[in-house]
């Protein structure tokens, strides 16, 4: 260290020497050796100045030595004029040139100042620490840029504050400027009168007298507080309730998410105690509301009874489980399972345990038909056994019937049943049907066929009777004797048509026979018993009489083709005209059909639609008050006959109709496409027609297309192509927030012109976005406003489409609407 | 040709009264439903009767300065009273307001400045039936919240379109005259009781409403009136025409055209209107000056004017069916129908559809648009005689050469009902009210409701002189208008016309500047021919081939669909429990999940129908049978 600093001093010296050089180098060469000299003596000086110093140090140290006699060292820097070799800032003096210093010197010092030391070390530590070099500063660019981003930040801050007030503006449905204008429309008498101030004299005079008696000058009749209360919700109130909501909510979301987590939670164990714990509570809240409230009491009572009943119905604690199995097998050598089996099984027992139900309901009901009904019922036992097919449905009467039927499984009914059944009404029977099984019904239906058959024999009108519909009553008793004689004739007919003529169509009167048919028949169904269900209501009435097989073969039967419609019609259009009755050709048509004893199968068929079935809308008479009197001219006798020819030229018109629509369709339907080339793989040539597998595979079928509007309407044809004329003045693009054509048209489905509304609705409809006042300064809108906004919602006038009062109820529901804001 | 010495009228015998005049306007089912609203809502008019009457008043004045219009007829505002009894209606309407409005002022009332309690705080309850009188369309969900632009636009129009239901509905209050009709006595028929009884019975005005001009000379008549009813046209077959004021019966002008006249009609406004003449088709001004001879339609039989589409529609013998824009006198369009000769013919006011009957017994229906009927439907067995329309396009009676009378629904196109007249119908007419008028022969019967409970016998009937060419009932009239072949007969029918006119559509009372006004406002207003269509209400609908075509295209750009729903892809479970087949077990889950919801409904609505129905069913059996001993058995 000692070196170092010698090597400083010298360095020291050669800087100032240096530095004079420099200095003087500008100067002339003739000053040079002047220069010289002085330098030389300079040196001389200095070593004068050595001998000299001496004696000083002398008297130095003599100073120290009596100053550190009294007591306290006192540290002492000695004073430095100028920059000597001698004297050095760490107080080492070099004493003699040549000497060399001591490290022992230098330690002395430390021991002098002992925080310079603690300073020092930490210095020099910090020093080792930090090692890396300063940075060198940034660019100019790259500060600039920081500069923009923090200023970015700060402006993004402060405009942020406008996204409400504008996001509000954008969504408003109207904006009236300027902004801050006085609401238009009445005052309050108090609003005006405050804003008064007394001018003329007599007034000024007034007003003193008023002031000197002490009497109010303004009398506001609301009080400030209830200004305020009318006032929108103050900032302090808002976020108070703000604050609640907030809390609310996280309450609500902290329970549903524990209720979750504890969902989650697989462990039985767990739930079972979790379960024990509720009991017991709600035992205890039972075990209160008992004394509080019993009426609540009761209806719990009821739940819990309700509840039991459920698990009596489920197979919960009948020992059957997994856990109740296991613990069976362990019960031979554990005692607790043998025990939790125990409870088990008395906790089954409890539950299963009927309860004694008071017999009230019971007898009275016993009463009710006792009243009701004759006695001679009672006689049989009213248990409805489910298991008993003979106690089901309806009661026999005769024995032999029962002999033969015991000896089936399913029971036949027989036909004497179906004599009360005829009061009955059909959709009862129908209703029973239903419930029946196939085979049941099967049965029933060829019984009530064949009775309906002996009963039409005798009869027609009684017929009737069987047929719900009124229409059909009318019918039949508006049909003359003639028209029941023809009635009978088709009835035969058709009769012998669906018996194939091979068996001779015996009505039966004969009840035993018909009995074995219908065993032998049964005998054959159990043995085949694959008939579909829908076969039922097709199978004719004469198949009673035929044999199963041939019945279950026979398919279904088109009553009545296109060429019978126009058949028909055309016979009896001309009987038409002979007796001029109300019927059509069709209603007569229908009525012919009714006759033939098919009454549920036309009444199945009733509900579809028959699409060949045109104009069969019978007609009602219309009685005239006054008979027609016009004369025809004799010249008209021609054209009448024309006119006659023309109107009954009715079957011609139909079927030309029904030819039209078929037309129609045909148009409609997509053509196949063929694809088919001769030759490719086989020969080709003239004569040579495409193989039929080559045909079939290069066939393109098109899909079918939608079912046509007036598939369901035999008397309609409704033109498929579509008009296009419409759609230059429709929408075809969505405007912008609208995704599908639903939500568009939703939107314009009300008429907004004065054609159909009211003239306040349509001005209320079709307020302008925008309102200026004429000739009035719009101003931007300015931070006060902003600020004002926030505290007190916002003052836009709103388009008030709920009221359709006056300019004050509007107000009052403005307020309304803002209470509203705040609060949510 | 100086038809004022021909035309005789009828004056009404003022000085002998039977009986006291039953009114047909003092309808006692009416009286009664009142007294039972007004029972209903006694006990809030008890407390403040006062207050009601003022704010029935209120109501009132603020109605008919409001003048609205509602959609064609019925609903349009009142111009003027024309008759009836409105003072009693009025007093019912005002006590609905029972009910407190507001939520949180709820049962204290608002304070008024007076210090008085409002005890029917906020405005009125509106009636349901009115409410939905008025509905348009169904409201649908709202947008889910994300689309807050979307919903925002929704929520609004949906706001604006109940405020227009509701106040449409409120201010129907201000339509309150109501048809009323004739009533007989005990064992005594309507259709008996003769016009000279009527005219007697009725006061001086609505009595002079029944006379009848004697025009023997040019053969039968037909005729047409005027959209607003005061004007009547008149065409006999050999040439004579005429058209007169006929309330006034101020002669306006008359002429013989020498020609045979096939058919007459009043264009747009009284001051013209058309003649279809032998050959060709004339316009005549009110004055009798011949503007046009339209050499485009010959032969023209039948014609139809289409008020809001200017257009008129002429059906000639040819078989071409021809639409002529009166208000630039061109020719729209000439469909050949390929039907033969053309004499039926009817225009639905709906829609503006053309209804053609043709001798096939068909009934074709057409637009200026298409080239083919857009519905043909088989009427009746014999040849079509005559159609009509009723105002609010949902019924059309046919009468056929099969002497039927058919009603038909021609929304769905089902027969409706189907009567039988001994004589057949040759001329049919509906009135604004739905009467039907139908001439057999020389009789002219009138029908009321015959799409409703079949009738059997008509409400009126009346024997012209010769046999009837055409009848027309008058709007806003009680009167049917009668051509026959020995002149006119006007019919006092009490129940026909509309009684609340739209003063801003049709005005019977209008002046000539109101009447100049409304011509240029009903032209500004003019439906283009391209707008005729079965359904009007498709303009408001979105073209949606062409949407679906843009659709598509903007798919194949973005190379997704941004409408598609996004595709369920079931989350990835741990522990072994996302096996291939688990995880489409849970894709079957929520697959077609809208589809089911729809299914789900529609069960349900079927199960509740047969529930009812068989409810219904058992009650009547019950009804209608005893009870049988053999009932228990059963199950």
């Amino acid at each position: 260290m000692a070196k170092s600093k010698a090597t400083r001093k010298s360095g020291e010296t050669m800087k100032m020497t240096s530095s004079r050089e420099m200095v003087v180098q500008g100067m002339d060469d003739e000053d040079d050796e002047e220069l010289q000299r002085a330098l030389a003596d300079d040196n001389i000086s200095a070593s004068e100045d050595e001998g000299g110093s001496d004696d000083e140090r002398k008297h130095c140290k003599l100073l120290e030595a009596i100053s550190s006699l009294g007591g306290k060292k006192r540290k002492k820097l000695t004073e430095r004029s100028e920059a000597s070799i001698q004297v050095s800032e760490f107080t080492v003096n070099a004493e003699g040139e040549g000497d060399k210093i001591n490290l022992s010197d230098l330690i002395g010092t430390l021991d002098k100042t002992p925080s310079a030391l603690i300073k020092t070390k930490k210095q020099l530590k910090n020093l080792q620490h930090n090692q890396s070099t300063l940075e060198t500063p940034l660019t100019r660019k790259e500060t600039e840029k920081i500069q923009r981003e923090v200023a970015f930040e700060k402006t993004s801050k402060e405009v942020s504050r406008w996204q409400s007030v504008v996001l509000q503006n954008q969504k408003a449905e109207q904006l009236v400027f300027p902004l801050n204008q006085e609401p238009s429309g009445p005052k309050r008498i108090e609003q005006v009168v405050a804003g008064w101030k007394a001018q003329t004299p007599l007034e000024q005079e007034i007003f003193s007298l008023l002031r000197m008696n002490k009497q109010p000058l303004h009398d506001p009749v609301l009080t400030p507080t209830e200004e305020a209360s009318l006032r929108a919700m103050s900032l302090e109130e808002a976020k108070i309730r703000r604050a609640e909501l907030q809390k609310t909510r996280v309450l609500q979301s902290y329970y549903e998410a524990k209720a979750k987590r504890e969902k989650k939670i697989k462990s039985k164990k767990y739930h079972r105690v979790q379960k024990k714990v509720m009991r017991k509570e709600y035992l205890k809240q039972f075990d209160e509301m008992v004394k509080t409230d019993p009426a609540a009491a009761l209806e719990e009572l009821k739940k819990m009874e309700l509840s039991r009943m459920k698990e009596r119905m489920s197979l919960k604690h009948q020992n059957s489980g997994k856990w109740a199995k296991s613990k069976a097998i362990m019960a031979k050598y554990d005692d607790g399972a043998r025990k939790a089996m125990q409870i088990q099984l008395e906790v089954n027992k409890d539950l299963t345990q009927k309860l004694v139900i008071p017999a009230d309901e019971d007898e009275e009901d016993e009463e009710e038909s006792a009243e009701t009904l004759p006695d001679f019922v009672n006689d049989v036992e009213p248990i409805l056994d489910q298991v008993n097919p003979w106690m089901r449905g309806k009661l026999s009467t005769e024995p032999m019937m029962q002999e033969e039927s015991n000896r089936l499984d399913p029971p036949v009914w027989p036909r004497e049943v179906g004599k009360p059944g005829e009061g009955w009404d059909d959709q009862e029977e129908d209703e029973e049907q239903m419930e029946e099984t196939e085979e049941e019904s099967l049965l029933r239906g060829f019984e009530e066929r064949r009775k309906l058959r002996q009963t039409e024999d005798v009869e027609v009108a009684p017929m009737s009777m069987e047929e719900n519909d009124d229409e059909k009553k009318a019918e039949i008793l508006d049909i003359s004797d003639d028209d029941e004689e023809a009635v009978e004739i088709s009835d035969g007919e058709e009769a012998v048509e669906i018996s194939d003529g091979e068996e001779a169509v015996e009505i039966s009167d004969d009840e035993e026979a018909g009995l074995s048919n219908f065993t032998s028949l049964f005998h054959g169904l159990v043995k085949n018993h694959m008939e579909p269900p829908a076969d039922q209501p097709k199978a004719s009435p004469g198949a009673g009489q035929e044999e199963s097989p041939a019945l279950l073969e026979e398919g279904l039967v088109r009553v009545r083709t296109l060429e019978d419609v126009e058949l028909l019609s055309q016979d009896i259009s001309a009987s038409d005209t002979a007796l001029l009755t109300t019927q059509t050709p069709g209603t007569e048509e229908t009525d012919t059909q009714s006759a033939t004893q098919q009454a549920d199968k036309k009444r199945k068929r009733k509900k579809m639609i028959d699409p060949n079935e045109v104009l069969t809308k019978e007609a009602k008479v219309i009685e005239m008050p006054l008979a027609p009197t016009a004369i025809e001219d004799v010249e008209d006798k021609e054209e009448q006959r024309i006119i006659i020819k023309e109107a009954f030229a009715g079957d011609d018109v139909i079927s030309d109709f029904l030819k039209d629509k078929r037309k129609q369709e045909e148009a409609g339907r997509p053509k196949v496409i063929d694809l088919t080339l001769p030759g490719w793989g086989e020969w080709g040539g003239l004569g040579l027609q495409p193989s039929r597998s080559k045909r079939k595979r290069f066939r393109v079928k098109v899909a079918p297309p939608p079912p046509r509007q007036d598939q369901k309407l035999p008397n309609i044809i409704i033109a498929e192509k579509r008009d296009s004329s419409i759609a230059a003045h429709q929408v075809c693009q969505l405007p912008f927030p609208f995704e599908n054509p639903t939500q568009f048209e939703r939107t314009i489905r009300s008429p907004v012109g004065h054609t159909w509304n009211t003239q306040n609705t349509v001005q209320k409809i079709t307020a302008p976005k925008v309102v200026t006042q004429l000739g009035a300064i719009i101003e931007p809108i300015a931070r006060e406003d902003l600020i004002k906004n926030n505290r007190q919602a916002v003052t836009r006038p709103s388009i008030n489409l709920e009221s359709d009062q006056g300019p004050q109820k509007k107000r009052c529901s403005q307020q309304k609407k803002k209470h509203k804001r705040k609060r949510n | 040709m100086a038809a004022s010495n021909e035309t005789m009228l009828k004056k009404p015998h003022v000085g002998k009264k039977r009986k006291p005049p039953t009114r047909y306007w003092e309808g006692t089912e009416k009286d009664g439903k009142n007294d039972g609203k007004k029972q209903k809502e006694g006990d809030n008019n008890e407390q403040t009767p006062q207050q009601n009457k003022t704010r029935t008043k209120e109501g009132g004045k603020r109605g008919v300065a409001g003048g609205k219009r509602g959609v064609a007829g019925g609903k349009r505002g009142v111009a003027g009273g024309k008759r009836g009894v409105a003072g009693g209606k009025r007093g019912v309407a005002g006590g609905k307001r029972g009910k407190r409005a507001g939520g949180k002022r709820g049962g204290a009332g608002e304070k008024v400045i007076s210090g008085k309690l409002d005890p029917f705080p906020g405005s009125a309850l509106v009636p349901e039936e009115k409410l939905k009188k008025f509905k348009r369309g169904v409201k649908g969900e709202l947008p889910p919240r994300p689309q807050y632009k979307l919903r925002d636009v929704v929520i609004r129009s949906e706001a604006a379109s109940d405020l227009a239901q509701k106040q449409n509905a409120r201010y129907d209050l201000m339509l309150p005259e109501d048809a009323g009709f004739l009533e007989g006595d005990k064992d005594e028929d309507t259709c008996n009781i003769s016009q000279d009884d009527i005219a007697d019975a009725v006061d001086i005005t609505a009595g002079a409403k029944y006379f009848s001009l004697t025009l023997s000379q040019f053969g039968p008549y037909r005729l047409d009136y005027s959209k607003t009813g005061r004007h009547l046209l008149l065409g006999g077959r050999r040439g004579h025409v005429t058209c007169l004021d006929w309330q006034s019966k101020q002669l306006m002008c008359e002429m013989n055209v020498m020609e045979t006249v096939n058919d007459v009609k009043w264009l747009h406004s009284e001051a013209l209107f058309a003649v279809a003449q032998k050959k060709w088709l004339y316009i005549y001004d009110n004055k009798g000056i011949e503007l046009h001879c339209i050499r485009k339609f010959n032969d023209v039989l039948r014609m139809q004017f289409l008020p809001y589409h200017f257009l008129l529609a002429t059906a000639s013998a040819t078989g071409f069916l021809q639409y002529l824009d009166v208000s630039v006198g061109k020719e729209v369009v000439a469909i050949c129908t390929k039907a033969g000769r053309l004499d039926v013919m009817a225009h639905n006011p709906h829609n503006g559809i053309i209804h053609l009957g043709h001798s096939n017994g068909t009934v074709t229906l057409w637009t200026p648009n298409q080239r083919e009927p857009v519905v043909k439907m088989l009427c009746h067995q014999g040849g079509v005689r005559s159609v009509a329309v009723d105002k609010t396009g949902t019924y059309m009676v046919t009468s056929g050469m099969d002497k039927k009378l058919k009603v038909y629904d021609i929304r769905s196109y089902r027969p409706l009902q189907s009567y039988f007249l001994p004589a057949g119908a040759s001329c049919l007419s509906l009135s604004q009210r739905g009467l039907l008028s139908a001439a057999t022969g020389d009789i002219v019967q009138v029908y009321r409701d015959v799409w409703g409970t079949p009738v059997t016998k008509p409400y009126m009937a009346h024997r012209a002189k010769g046999s009837v060419w055409g009848v027309h009932f008058c709007p806003f009239e009680d009167v049917l208008g009668v051509g026959h072949g020995e002149g006119f007969t006007s019919m006092v029918v009490p129940g026909a016309g509309e009684p609340n006119f739209d003063g801003l559509d049709a005005n019977p009372y209008r002046s000539a500047k109101q009447r100049q006004e409304w011509e240029v406002k009903a032209l500004l207003e003019k439906i283009q021919p391209e707008l005729i269509g079965l359904d009007p209400s498709q303009l408001s609908q979105v073209d949606h081939s062409t949407w679906e075509q843009r659709h598509e295209d903007r798919v194949q750009v973005l190379g997704f669909d941004p409408l598609a729903k996004e595709k369920f892809t079931p989350r990835l479970k741990t522990k072994g429990r996302s096996s291939s087949g688990k995880v489409e077990k849970r894709k079957k889950q929520v697959a077609h999940e809208d589809q089911r919801d729809v299914i789900r409904q529609t069960v349900e609505d079927r199960m509740k129908i047969d529930k009812e129905r068989k409810e219904k069913e058992k009650k009547e059996a019950a009804a209608a049978g005893q009870k049988s001993a053999l009932d228990r058995f059963r199950k």
